[in-house]
């Protein structure tokens, strides 16, 4: 026994490299830093076809090449308005996501433990769920007096939804033997709500946040679309991508489309991030 | 309900060493009734266990030991007879559930360690809850435990971190903390090699050489029942009635060298048949294991 516990100590000294040496060891990042490259020098090849070869790639042959995408990135950069779009859709996102996640989290949680409440409102919540949150928009407009409130209330639904099935999901599943063990030890219910259906549920809730910001993004790209730049509540990456569209500009309209990719993999991150910090015992691999 | 083939009935008075732990199973019945269809787990059982005594129960896999276990830990009701703890009524007439209670700790088949707190924070967890200790109390009593069963360099580890040994070593360290009457282990080693297993063994007999608490182990492994226990009670297949009781007068401290002794042949010899006339019964039957 206790030499195991020598040997599990020996271990940590032999995989002892710095940060830096691992990052350029990573033969995963590698992979995917040269898949990236290829993948932009394969598009560059089929938008050039028709210049080059003097045959048109179908699809990709007739959208605009890298090339011109960056350069015309390099200069919308230099516009607020660029920015501004960034700012508005990440806004409406969080906002969005915050408030199905203040109130999705509860009230998943409420289902899960009082059979009162599960059998008085799961009924209507299943009904409601299969609605997509995009066929709510004509009575969203109805029930908020902004456009800003309109697009916020679907995007709460859009993650709201994925949410509360997550949470229930995952609180009905924690193991009953952790219950009973805690129950055996004297916890009363308040301590088994906080002390074991809780942080048993957190991995659900994770699961459920990202999943939920996914179909936020949609909605929110959505929303603008439709919105359009009215006066109230103009922009958006969604209205970025539309108006160029518009314009006939479509190297910024793929421009517009990367920067959601960005956008996505930026919120997805901070949900990993976050979910890493508030798990310290999932880390173990 | 068939006639009783045993000899575990015997009565005899609780221990008056002033120990605590004594657990007295009287005929009792335990039938399931899934939507209507009547499943019986546990017939007309009885038995008596003194306190501070290593009860070993053996019987095939599904058979009902652990709906006893469960009654006793007050997780499920009982429908007949009636259980006493130091000659106090757990559950029977009137009273089918008992209610559950740090007196009677459970370790579970499939180790039920939070996975989301340490193993100091695991065993400290009971005195915590109860109020009976403050948080830095129950800490470091918790710490003192775990180093005791050889666990202190692991403590702050997370149960998904340790070995399967090192983490039913420390759940094991979590009932104890409760100070228990009885401890209650549901095929605790089920899943482990036999190497681990014999060491599981040793750790587990010199914890009960320290604490002489009551055991009530369920397992499915004659040897391991004979042991660890001062007595080995084989069941009947579901459901469950206790068909022989094996007494097993080896003098503690044991280890490992007992496994190939005469007396240790001779007493699993003795209770193989029973065993195995059991298990053949459970396996034709092919019937599903009970929660």
């Amino acid at each position: 026994m206790t030499e195991a516990v020598q040997s599990a100590h020996d271990t940590s000294f032999v995989v002892k490299r710095t940060r830096l040496r691992k990052i350029l060891d990573n033969k995963t990042l590698w992979r995917g830093i040269a898949a990236i490259i290829l993948f932009i020098l394969f598009w560059e090849v089929c938008s050039q076809s028709k210049v080059w070869f003097g045959i048109q790639v179908p699809w990709i042959g007739k959208i605009p090449p890298p090339s011109e995408v960056v350069v015309n990135w390099a200069e919308i950069v230099q516009h607020p308005g660029y920015w501004e779009s960034w700012y508005l859709s990440f806004f409406r996102v969080f906002f969005g996501f915050m408030i199905a996640q203040v109130v999705g989290i509860p009230f998943g949680l409420a289902l899960a433990v009082n059979k009162y409440f599960r059998d008085i409102f799961f009924p209507p919540f299943e009904v409601l769920r299969p609605i997509p949150p995009l066929a709510w928009v004509p009575a969203s407009i109805i029930f908020w007096p902004t456009t800003e409130l309109s697009i916020a209330f679907v995007t709460f639904l859009g993650a709201f939804f994925t949410i509360v099935i997550n949470v229930l999901g995952g609180a009905r599943t924690i193991d009953i033997q952790y219950l009973r063990a805690a129950q055996s030890m004297g916890a009363t219910q308040w301590d088994l709500f906080r002390k074991i259906i809780l942080p048993g549920t957190l991995p659900s809730i994770f699961t459920g946040a990202a999943v939920g910001m996914g179909i936020t993004w949609e909605v929110v790209l959505a929303a603008e679309m439709i919105s359009g730049g009215g006066q109230q509540s103009g922009g958006g990456l969604g209205f970025f991508i539309w108006s160029s569209y518009m314009g006939g500009s479509m190297a910024q309209v793929i421009v517009g489309m990367i920067s959601i990719g960005i956008a996505g993999y930026v919120s997805s991150s901070l949900i990993r991030y976050v979910g890493f910090l508030s798990m310290p015992w999932r880390r173990l691999f | 309900m068939a006639a009783k083939t045993t000899t575990g009935s015997r009565k005899k008075a609780p221990a008056a060493s002033g120990g605590r732990g004594a657990i007295s199973i009287r005929n009792v019945t335990k039938i399931y009734d899934p939507e209507g269809v009547n499943v019986m787990a546990v017939d007309n059982c009885s038995m008596e266990i003194q306190a501070g005594e290593v009860c070993m129960i053996v019987g095939p896999s599904g058979c009902g030991k652990t709906t006893l276990l469960n009654v006793i830990a007050g997780f499920h009701s009982l429908t007949h007879g009636e259980i006493y703890l130091d000659d106090e009524l757990l559950c029977g007439p009137g009273k089918p559930l008992a209610k559950q209670g740090a007196d009677r700790m459970v370790v579970f088949q499939n180790g039920a360690l939070f996975p989301w707190k340490s193993l100091l924070d695991n065993v400290a967890y009971g005195p915590m809850v109860q109020g009976v200790l403050s948080k830095s109390d129950a800490r470091d009593k918790a710490l003192d435990m775990l180093a005791e069963a050889g666990l202190k360099d692991v403590a702050d580890k997370f149960p998904g971190e340790v070995s399967s040994g090192m983490a039913r070593r420390a759940e094991i360290v979590r009932a104890l903390i409760n100070d228990p009457k009885v401890l209650l282990l549901d095929e605790p080693y089920r899943a482990m090699d036999a190497l681990t297993k014999s060491i599981m063994h040793e750790a587990l007999l010199e914890m009960y050489d320290r604490t002489k608490v009551t055991i009530f182990f369920i397992t499915h492994d004659l040897e391991e029942a004979i042991f660890l226990g001062d007595k080995a009670v084989v069941m009947t297949t579901r459901p469950a009635r206790t068909k022989k009781v094996v007494d097993v007068n080896i003098p503690r401290p044991r280890d490992y060298k007992l496994l190939s002794s005469e007396e240790f042949r001779i007493l699993v010899e003795e209770a193989k048949d029973a065993v195995h006339e059991e298990a053949i019964k459970a396996f034709e039957a092919g019937e599903r294991e009970l929660a």
